[in-house]
């Protein structure tokens, strides 16, 4: 696959935008609505927090299994250009090729049954022909076997998917990172992290261990069932739409974090929101582990009365190791400040919907 | 989660192995593809026993990636609480039933450079699946199979002419005992051993490779544990506010169940701790039948199992 | 320059690697892997067994001096294993273990002990097999020099002293952190000063 997409951005009803998450940064939402804003609450701290993963409100991220959006194709494009510049940010070991496989499949039939317009799956036995309009992409190849395919399963349907996405083993009542890609990660290293165990990734996280939220998070994942998946959230905070925001390479989006004044923190600061959701996968019995990266500006955010309100208040009142450890404690008080215009303070609904 | 997603099946074909087993194959009722599942995994069967509801585990021993059907293996226990015996003379084809989604609690460690496998009797069904999807992924395998006779070894002809380089069988009544020492003195570094039977041959299998120095890690088995039966006795659910009487052949499982109050689990055979249950007041003995609790744990009467364990005494108050 | 010496059992993250003592434990082979003074630790350990003469006639004991110079190879060597093999550095044993590795049997026992460098190479090497890293016996004994890989340029730094400290493949400043690979057998090192270029703390001696 070269980095030369045919990208032509009138096709399919000029559906997908033309964008860019680096040097120019031109990615902003058509609808800031449609935006998973993660706080349903004033406040927020840890939590387990999941639910079950099934298909949402019409016109939200939550329609389909796979959320398949207008950022799709802009953001294969940087992703195939991330890897171009370090294949290290995608690892699988030895004995997750079955896993990886199974993910294939996982996306294909979920992309093939809710974006037919884009995608189709046929399979005659273990012969299948995939096509990925939006990307330009036809496949013949023959399930479960390497060789048909340009690269191996894992890497292959990740070139085509958005999210970050890891693989994880089960053995010894934990689960082990033992495949990962991340181009669109908030600050942590899938080639130093692969082969860790749940706690041992998750170690870097403050407070929550004492809190118990891994103990009771792996529990939980372990009852994974497939055909049941869960999802939950995450959250942060960056600089400019900068999706890959990965430790290998913050020499070079570090500074960026200096630029921001009360005059542009509107457009620069963005909330960054993970939608992670969990599936078990059937023939390796691995948990495959989407973290779905959704960004939106400030100044898209306060267009919604309700989120301007909620987000002053959690930024204001989170924990200093929170802030610290998702890496904006020295923009803190600034994000505050600007945020508390558009906090009058009235009371929000629960949810986190619009209210309108 | 109580069980999770369900499979609505039918039964299309019910084939008596030997004596003792019979072999039921399940296909979906809407024709569709049954989910390709894990070598190991297995499935919870749900039967309506004349109005007793049953819903035991059984190991899924068909090839995965035969998606057409699930097929399973029961053995008949005269003297259980008559989930095998209803298999046996009630379902026949054509029959509709319901299954769990597969669960696998005795999963191949993919990492292993080669799979050595010792199965005793019907615990033979699961290492069928694992070794079909060994075969179609290329993993290196050796299989010691012991039976009480020769009539008894359900699928060993199967096995034996697949693979006769790698498959052993031995016979009780023949004398024929497996030389694990032998067996387990030469095997290359990074293998690791799985062990399904009976609970003898599970213990003489572990504790010999503990003992020649394998790494518990290595070592993998599965014991399926029937709930057993029992006095009867009655059960306060505090969170559901019920009195519930377990008859001598019901699970407290079952009980609640029956009583309507939801409880989750994946196993029902004290291995998988789904179902593990707070326990608030007990003035008597618990009677402790899982692998799931620490002895500590079991001694404390803090927490129960229900799918297994049982209750001898004045007073039994659960979080239910 | 300041010293602020971080013990190797210091209260840390959950990927910062544990250790215990050594203790003997049935096998038919005994793979004995140390480095510094990680050979008391051996010493220590030989003594515990019931069959002192059986146990070492059936062991391989390798080593090679510490990092500071530590050569504690006669004290090994008067033991009298089955096999002995003094190497002069981690790089110069290895390739011997994987030999021994490569035709080993389950009921081999592993014991490693010395640096978090020699015990963490050692390890990465006995998992390529498949072997389950948590039946490796480890005991840190002696320097605790750290070995960090820079996340950035993927370059490891060996005997790291200081944090923070110089890159030694891309210059860059990196702060240590007990983050934890036991695949890359290395701590991460992170770039101090990305944001504010330039503005380095002061170095302080932690580990040695």
């Amino acid at each position: 696959m070269s980095l030369d997409f045919k990208f032509a951005p009138d096709d399919f009803g000029g559906f997908f935008r033309d964008e860019t998450f680096r040097d120019t940064f031109t990615y902003r939402n058509s609808d800031p609505r449609r935006f998973p804003f993660p706080f349903d609450r004033d406040d927020y701290m840890y939590s387990v927090n999941m639910e079950p993963h099934v298909p949402g409100r019409k016109g939200t991220a939550f329609e389909h299994m796979l959320d398949v959006d207008e950022h799709y194709i802009a953001e294969m494009i940087d992703r195939a250009k991330v890897l171009a510049e370090d294949p290290l940010r995608c690892q699988s070991l030895p004995h997750m090729t079955l896993a990886g496989w199974d993910t294939l499949e996982l996306i294909m039939e979920a992309k093939a049954r809710d974006y037919p317009q884009w995608f189709s799956l046929t399979k005659d036995g273990n012969r299948w022909h995939w096509v990925n309009r939006p990307l330009g992409i036809e496949q013949s190849f023959t399930f479960l076997d390497e060789s048909t395919l340009p690269y191996p399963p894992f890497e292959y349907i990740m070139r085509q998917t958005q999210g970050d996405w890891t693989l994880q083993d089960e053995r010894d009542g934990t689960l082990w990172m033992d495949a990962g890609i991340a181009t669109s990660q908030a600050d942590w290293s899938v080639d130093f992290d692969v082969g860790m165990n749940f706690h041992e990734w998750h170690a870097p996280v403050p407070l929550a261990h004492e809190k118990g939220v891994f103990d009771r998070a792996l529990k939980f994942l372990l009852k994974l069932q497939h055909g049941a998946p869960v999802r939950r959230f995450n959250w942060t905070m960056t600089v400019n739409p900068l999706l890959d925001t990965a430790p290998e390479t913050y020499p070079k989006w570090g500074p960026s974090k200096t630029t921001i004044t009360q005059e542009n923190m509107g457009k620069k600061q963005h909330l960054r929101v993970e939608l992670q959701s969990l599936y078990r996968l059937p023939r390796s019995n691995a948990i495959a582990f989407d973290i779905r990266c959704y960004l939106c500006s400030f100044e898209q955010i306060v267009t919604v009365p309700k989120w301007a309100r909620r987000l002053h208040r959690v930024i204001r009142d989170l924990p200093v190791e929170l802030a610290t450890y998702k890496g904006f404690i020295r923009n803190r008080d600034a994000m505050v400040e600007w945020l508390s215009q558009y906090d009058d303070g009235a009371p929000t609904s629960p949810g986190w919907f619009p209210d309108d | 989660m109580s069980g999770g997603a369900k499979l609505q099946v039918r039964v299309a074909e019910v084939v008596e192995v030997n004596d003792l087993v019979k072999r039921f194959r399940f296909v979906s009722r809407d024709g569709s593809l049954l989910p390709a599942f894990s070598g190991g995994a297995h499935t919870v069967v749900e039967m309506d026993d004349h109005g007793v509801r049953r819903l035991n585990p059984y190991s899924l021993m068909s090839d995965a990636e035969d998606r057409s059907g699930y097929e399973i293996s029961v053995r008949r226990d005269d003297q259980g609480r008559g989930g095998s015996l209803y298999m046996h003379r009630h379902v026949v084809p054509g029959m509709e039933m319901t299954l769990s989604y597969p669960v696998n609690l005795f999963p191949l460690d993919n990492r292993a450079r080669k799979h050595l496998m010792i199965a005793g009797g019907i615990g033979i069904t699961p290492f069928l699946a694992q070794i079909a999807q060994l075969t179609h992924f290329g993993g290196r395998f050796e299989l010691h199979y012991a039976a009480r006779s020769k009539a008894l070894g359900a699928y060993m002809d199967r096995l034996t002419s697949a693979h006769p380089d790698r498959v052993h069988c031995y016979f009780d009544d023949q004398k024929q005992v497996i030389d694990l020492e032998k067996v387990l003195e030469n095997q290359p570094i990074g293998t690791h051993l799985y062990v399904c039977g009976p609970k003898g041959m599970i213990n003489w299998v572990l504790s010999t490779a503990e003992a020649m120095g394998w790494p518990k890690q290595a070592l993998h088995h599965e014991e399926f544990l029937a709930p057993g039966t029992g006095l009867p006795f009655t059960v306060e659910l505090a969170a559901s506010g019920k009195t519930i009487t377990v008859g001598p052949t019901q699970s407290l499982l079952e009980a609640m169940e029956a009583a309507g109050v939801e409880a989750p689990y994946l196993c029902r055979g004290g291995a998988c701790g789904q179902c593990e249950t707070v326990v608030r007041k007990c003035d008597g003995t618990i009677l402790h039948r899982d692998h799931w609790l620490t002895p500590e744990e079991q001694a404390a009467n803090t927490k129960i199992m229900p799918c297994v364990s049982r209750f001898e005494g004045k007073t039994l108050v659960i979080d239910r | 320059m300041k010293v602020d010496l971080t013990p190797v059992n210091a209260p840390s993250i959950r990927s910062r690697p544990v250790y215990a003592t050594l203790e003997p434990r049935p096998g038919k082979l005994h793979v004995i892997v140390a480095d510094d003074e990680g050979a008391a630790a051996v010493v220590e350990m030989v003594g515990k067994a019931n069959d002192r003469s059986g146990m070492l006639a059936a062991s391989h004991v390798m080593y090679c001096p510490g990092p500071t110079g530590t050569d504690l190879s006669a004290q090994l060597e008067v033991l009298g294993a089955a096999q002995f093999f003094r190497a002069p550095t981690i790089p110069a044993l290895l390739p011997r273990l994987v030999r021994v590795l490569a035709d080993a049997h389950m009921g081999t026992q592993f014991y490693l002990a010395g640096t978090e460098g020699l015990i963490g190479q050692a390890e990465r090497e006995i998992m390529a097999t498949g072997f389950p890293h948590a039946s490796i016996q480890k005991e840190q004994r002696g320097s605790t020099l750290r070995r960090v890989q820079c996340v950035h340029c993927k370059g490891i730094t060996e005997n790291v002293a200081t944090d923070p400290f110089k890159c030694s493949h891309c210059g860059l400043n990196l702060f240590v952190r007990d983050h934890y690979s036991r695949r890359i057998a290395a701590f991460m090192g992170v770039c101090i000063d990305a944001e504010d270029p330039g503005q380095v703390p002061e170095s302080v001696v932690r580990f040695r």
